[in-house]
């Protein structure tokens, strides 16, 4: 089989590794790859009385540059599965709209909630298929018939079933917060108040993490996002001066025309045409 | 001490062959933890010695005394924390022999092993550990840090190696001025039973020592209690047959 058949087709799906030796070559000269967006992040969970608690900071960075000052890195699955993803910010969101779809149509197959394992299989098969180069570290939690569960999932496709759980960047300061006050029988707001302070110390002690915490509780047939629970980083000097941009341009005349009456809006009207 | 062929090869000993100096460790302790309280300072070490990823010595004393005022906790190669000690000997021993009622505080050996392990640095043959000196004299308490780069810094509370990610969190967050006693060892007790839990290299067999403008006191080994008994850990699959 020759090679040339093979340039004329593109590939069909996957990776297609041909630039890889152009990239080695750039490399060696010295060219530098621009860094990719990474959550540096601290991404925790943890099982309590009724459900599930999911706990993340918001802050997306590149290199050392924070790019987002306030991402969502708490990911929707299903009605009663969240997913908190660390690394690669497009290798997670990737990955978990492709499962939250995937999952969206087993619903409407099958007629029934999905169930944690399922996303759990899902996941971990489509990351362990690219060898772990999907760079996503995911804490998949939720409640489905059988329970609550909590998941981790690593790059490779290898997961843990646990009581709690931490990953990214912060986690070691995170599972720090845990393994000294974590008891099993938690009720919401001690659970609330623990995957909080867990975050924060993420947050405060790690410098790939900050901003602000997110929490997403999940319990039997109800689930709680609370986008921006916790700010303790708020923006506290504002100048008093206020803002005083030199004047470069003179303002000759001023007319202000209201463009309402001029338009007519008809209700209604054709679909758009392609 | 040492061979003077330095002027030969430049200090880029990597280039020329003949000599090596260490490039990396063989024994090696885990952290240290410690601590400012009310009377003095408390510091925590386990008693583990790793020879790579074997749990090879399990009676290592990481903390000594250094003269009346300061005590002394390394992490990092072993057999250069004994050759410290050595050099630590040789300059109380000087001290003493002056007789003039004087004697090196914390600050002084905090300073003088700065020197030794920066210059060290500098010939390309590292001391590899993180030194932990805490004392007090006349009163005053210190408590610092060197580094195998020596880089040195005094603080509050301090922690090395794994310490610096695990313990300073909760240090952070849970340490005040003026800590009773009995407080700072439930402090560094806790901090303690996180390493153990998730530092591979540490062993549940612990030392605390105290120094105060009284004198040293360092515990007899002692273990944590832990929990294991998790109801998740028993069947952690229930519910989802063939995870794991």
């Amino acid at each position: 089989m020759s090679n040339n058949s093979c340039m004329d087709l593109p590939a069909k799906g996957g990776f297609s590794f041909d630039l890889c030796k152009r990239n080695a070559m750039l490399s060696q000269k010295g060219l530098k790859l621009p860094p990719f967006r990474k959550t540096g992040t601290t991404i925790v969970g943890l099982v309590f009385q009724d459900g599930v608690i999911l706990g993340a900071d918001t802050r997306a960075t590149e290199g050392p540059i924070v790019c987002d000052k306030n991402c969502e890195k708490i990911h929707y699955m299903a009605p009663n599965i969240y997913c908190c993803g660390a690394g690669t910010a497009a290798d997670t969101e990737a990955v978990t709209d492709m499962v939250s779809s995937q999952l969206q149509l087993h619903r409407y197959h099958t007629g029934r909630e999905s169930r944690v394992v399922t996303a759990l299989t899902l996941l971990k098969k489509h990351l362990f298929n690219y060898q772990g180069h999907v760079s996503a570290a995911l804490v998949l939690g939720g409640v489905d018939c059988t329970g609550p569960h909590l998941h981790t999932i690593y790059p490779h496709g290898s997961t843990d079933t646990l009581p709690f759980a931490t990953m990214g960047s912060g986690s070691l300061a995170a599972m720090s917060v845990f393994e000294s006050k974590y008891k099993e029988g938690l009720s919401r707001d001690e659970g609330i108040k623990l995957v909080s302070e867990a975050v924060c110390s993420g947050i405060f002690n790690d410098l790939g993490s900050g901003s602000n915490v997110d929490v997403c509780v999940i319990t039997k047939g109800h689930k709680e996002y609370l986008r921006n629970h916790m700010l303790p980083n708020p923006r506290t000097y504002v100048s008093e001066r206020g803002y005083s941009f030199p004047k470069k341009t003179e303002v000759l005349m001023t007319k202000i025309t209201p463009m309402k009456e001029k338009v007519e809006v008809t209700e209604g009207g054709d679909a758009m045409e392609e | 001490m040492g061979f003077s062929s330095e002027t030969k090869q430049n200090s880029l000993l990597s280039s020329e062959p003949g000599i090596q100096r260490t490039q990396y460790p063989y024994v090696t302790g885990s952290s240290v933890v410690a601590l400012k309280y009310k009377d003095g300072i408390l510091m925590a070490a386990d008693m583990g010695g790793s020879y790579g990823s074997t749990l090879r010595y399990k009676s290592l004393e990481r903390i000594k005394p250094v003269g009346k005022h300061s005590l002394i906790g390394a992490s990092g190669e072993i057999s250069d924390f004994q050759e410290i000690m050595h050099y630590l000997d040789d300059q109380v021993l000087n001290d003493n022999m002056w007789d003039d009622g004087n004697s090196l505080g914390p600050k002084e050996i905090h300073s003088y092993l700065t020197r030794v392990m920066y210059n060290r640095r500098n010939k390309f043959d590292p001391l590899w550990n993180t030194l932990v000196l805490g004392g007090v004299k006349k009163g005053q308490k210190f408590l610092g840090v060197v580094t195998m780069i020596g880089v040195n810094f005094e603080e509050n509370h301090v922690a090395t190696g794994f310490g610096n990610h695990m313990a300073q969190p909760i240090l952070r967050s849970e340490w005040h001025e003026n800590l009773t006693f009995e407080e700072g060892v439930t402090l560094l007790e806790k901090c303690m039973r996180v390493l153990l839990y998730r530092d591979r290299s540490a062993v549940n067999k612990f030392q605390i020592a105290k120094i105060t403008e009284e004198g040293v006191t360092i515990s007899q080994p002692y273990a944590l209690k832990t929990f294991w008994g998790f109801k998740a850990f028993e069947n952690p699959t229930a519910g989802a047959d063939g995870s794991w």
